[in-house]
């Protein structure tokens, strides 16, 4: 009862805020509200006992990457978006068009079974060694691989990103 | 619990969200937190999973797309400053020729 | 779970709350009276004096004047972001406050009492995640000021604070390394007992002198406090962010510092200086006849230890400020990109490598 009434609370709040993201004329304030749907997927994330994730959903979205947006409209100073002619049909295009794509995903959610072997990450299981242990185990056993390629990955942008953004050399 | 079918259909619409921010606005920012909030979306689906099979490969799924993301925006706002650096602007519809 | 036993969590939960607050709010209050009294002292002056015996009321008054000045918004200010900027500062910086354990569990007619509102297996990652949000509430009040002065401050914050999260998330790993665990309350259990040599204390202070040093100058430089003050350097850019904020607004963000230093002082004494465990072991107390075992001591003991320490830790911050001359913008990038990440990530290195070979 408590977990259904959180969860329609917090699914309401992400979807407001998703819209008014959409909608806001100002990318400040796009950005802005970002932040209450970064913390509300977060909430989600607790909810099914993900509490590692969760943190580092908070951690890295909206402490490094929102930062990180907030910081470029700033420094830009990006005004408002200018009109243009053919941005006065977006909403009579691109609402059907998300709408279409939500149905598809509805009609292939309403007729998935739900089947499956389950497997030992059961909620108990985690509670005896703690979410991030357990997390902790699996990424540096079984992901070994993946998790140094993931680091390949971030050490990559961030030499792409300091390319792109120093000085030409004279 | 919250049956996984409900938090899939969320998940489905901050997707569709995130399309309709990609597909409604011309200025690259935008675009790129479209971008975003369809990660999101992703994430969730892959946390609802893990826990309704009991597999953790939906959670470290997600602290991998965390790290994709954070690669993505830091490139991708790097090559907003330096288009705006050039151009100007942050419409992508200035940016519509393949020199220059 | 009944709903009795609903109730019982909701009063535990809120009471605890609201005694964290009020802890919270008296500590920044008078951590601003601790400063003004150990400056001057630096500086051979008297400080405050005037209210109340040597000045003990000054925080108080303080916030009065502040309570009662003109709230004033600027014409052309994004209205809505102004008002919200304080908030931001302020709110994070307070619920951080939730994990920190301030002392162990003791028990009260039966009941085990525990001295913190949450112990979380991610407390850590909490308190980062939160005090990460704290540079939100500078770049929105410097943006929605709509002065380049406030811009500029709110700029030069942000881009300091995300570089120093690094070096301070960094020094930390060594420290969760040692003890293996994200609780706050397991550290603290992990650094008690006697250490190195028989006579230190097990704390991480003395195993991870490094990783302190870098903790020390990034938490500093983390809540932008001199000589990393860049950000309101009063004489560069008027006040910074906050220029065009007055009254009680202006009251939230000087209150979210202040907080925010407690909190990375609560955050340091956990980590590296033991936390609740005592700087004088029981044993030693237990010597001198007629002290009990200093047991009766106004509560749990634990509580006065880790208060001392957090004052004793907080003093770095008074005396860096009093001696050291503010750092140049570039200056303050070349030390924290060039010099305490290297060395911050060297420090796991070797932490790691010595791990292994004493296992």
């Amino acid at each position: 009862m408590l977990l259904q009434t959180g969860f329609i609370y917090f699914a309401t709040v992400i979807v407001v805020c998703a819209l008014m993201v959409i909608t806001r004329k100002n990318p400040v304030h796009s950005v802005l509200f970002m932040l209450p749907l970064f913390f509300h997927v977060a909430g989600i994330f607790i909810m099914l006992n993900a509490e590692f994730v969760a943190a580092v959903q908070v951690l890295v979205y909206a402490g490094a990457i929102m930062v990180l947006f907030l910081f470029v409209v700033m420094l830009l100073n990006i005004q408002k978006e200018r009109v243009r002619p053919r941005v006065g049909l977006k909403w009579t295009f691109t609402a059907p068009l998300g709408l279409t794509l939500f149905g598809f995903l509805v009609a292939i959610l309403v007729r998935s079974q739900y089947n499956g072997t389950q497997g030992s990450f059961t909620i108990e299981a985690v509670k005896q060694i703690g979410n991030s242990q357990a997390i902790g185990q699996v990424l540096y056993t079984d992901f070994l691989f993946p998790f140094e390629v993931a680091s390949v990955i971030l050490l990559v942008a961030m030499v792409g990103a300091i390319v792109l953004a120093k000085k030409r050399l004279d | 619990m919250v049956p996984i079918s409900h938090i899939l259909i969320l998940a489905g619409m901050i997707f569709a969200l995130g399309v309709v921010c990609v597909f409604a606005h011309r200025n690259i920012l935008m675009i790129l937190i479209g971008v975003e909030i369809m990660l999101n979306a992703a994430g969730l689906a892959f946390v609802a999973g893990s826990m309704r099979w009991g597999m953790p490969e939906g959670q470290i799924f997600v602290l991998f797309l965390m790290a994709m993301a954070a690669s993505e925006v830091s490139v991708g706002l790097a090559l907003v400053v330096y288009l705006h650096k050039r151009k100007r602007s942050v419409n992508i519809d200035d940016f519509n020729e393949m020199k220059d | 779970m009944g709903i009795i036993d609903l109730l019982v969590l909701t009063i535990y939960i809120v009471a605890g709350g609201a005694l964290i607050m009020v802890f919270t709010l008296l500590n920044t209050a008078y951590l601003t009276y601790y400063e003004r009294k150990v400056m001057a002292h630096m500086q051979q002056r008297l400080g405050p004096m005037h209210t109340g015996y040597h000045g003990l009321l000054q925080p108080l008054a303080d916030g009065l004047k502040l309570f009662f000045k003109e709230d004033i918004i600027p014409s052309q200010a994004d209205k809505a972001v102004f008002i919200l900027a304080p908030l931001m500062g302020l709110i994070p910086a307070f619920i951080s406050f939730a994990v920190v354990p301030f002392g162990p569990k003791f028990t009260v007619m039966g009941h085990e009492v525990p001295l913190y509102l949450a112990d979380l297996n991610i407390s850590l990652l909490y308190v980062l995640a939160l005090s990460s949000m704290g540079a939100y509430g500078i770049i929105m009040a410097g943006w929605s000021s709509n002065s380049k002065y406030a811009l500029m401050g709110g700029l030069r914050s942000s881009s300091q604070v995300i570089s120093y999260e690094i070096a301070m998330g960094l020094s930390l790993i060594s420290v969760l390394m040692m003890s293996g665990s994200l609780s706050l309350v397991e550290i603290t259990k992990a650094q008690a007992g006697a250490g190195l040599l028989g006579i230190l204390p097990n704390w991480n202070v003395f195993c991870q002198p490094v990783a302190f040093i870098i903790y020390l100058i990034a938490s500093i430089a983390e809540t932008n406090r001199a000589p990393f003050d860049l950000p309101e350097a009063e004489n560069e850019l008027v006040a910074g962010f906050h220029v065009e904020y007055s009254g009680m607004r202006f009251a939230y963000f000087f209150m979210a510092e202040y907080a925010n230093m407690l909190m990375v002082s609560c955050l340091a004494v956990v980590l590296f200086l033991g936390g609740w465990n005592p700087i004088i072991p029981r044993s030693v107390f237990e010597m001198v006849p007629g002290l009990g075992g200093y047991i009766g001591f106004i509560g749990d003991p634990a509580v006065w230890w880790f208060i001392i320490k957090l004052y004793a830790y907080f003093f770095l911050f008074l005396w860096f400020r009093a001696t050291l001359p503010r750092l140049r913008y570039d200056q303050l990038m070349k030390l924290g990109w060039k010099i305490m990440l290297p060395v911050a990530l060297a420090n796991i290195l070797v932490t790691g490598i010595v791990m292994t070979f004493l296992n």
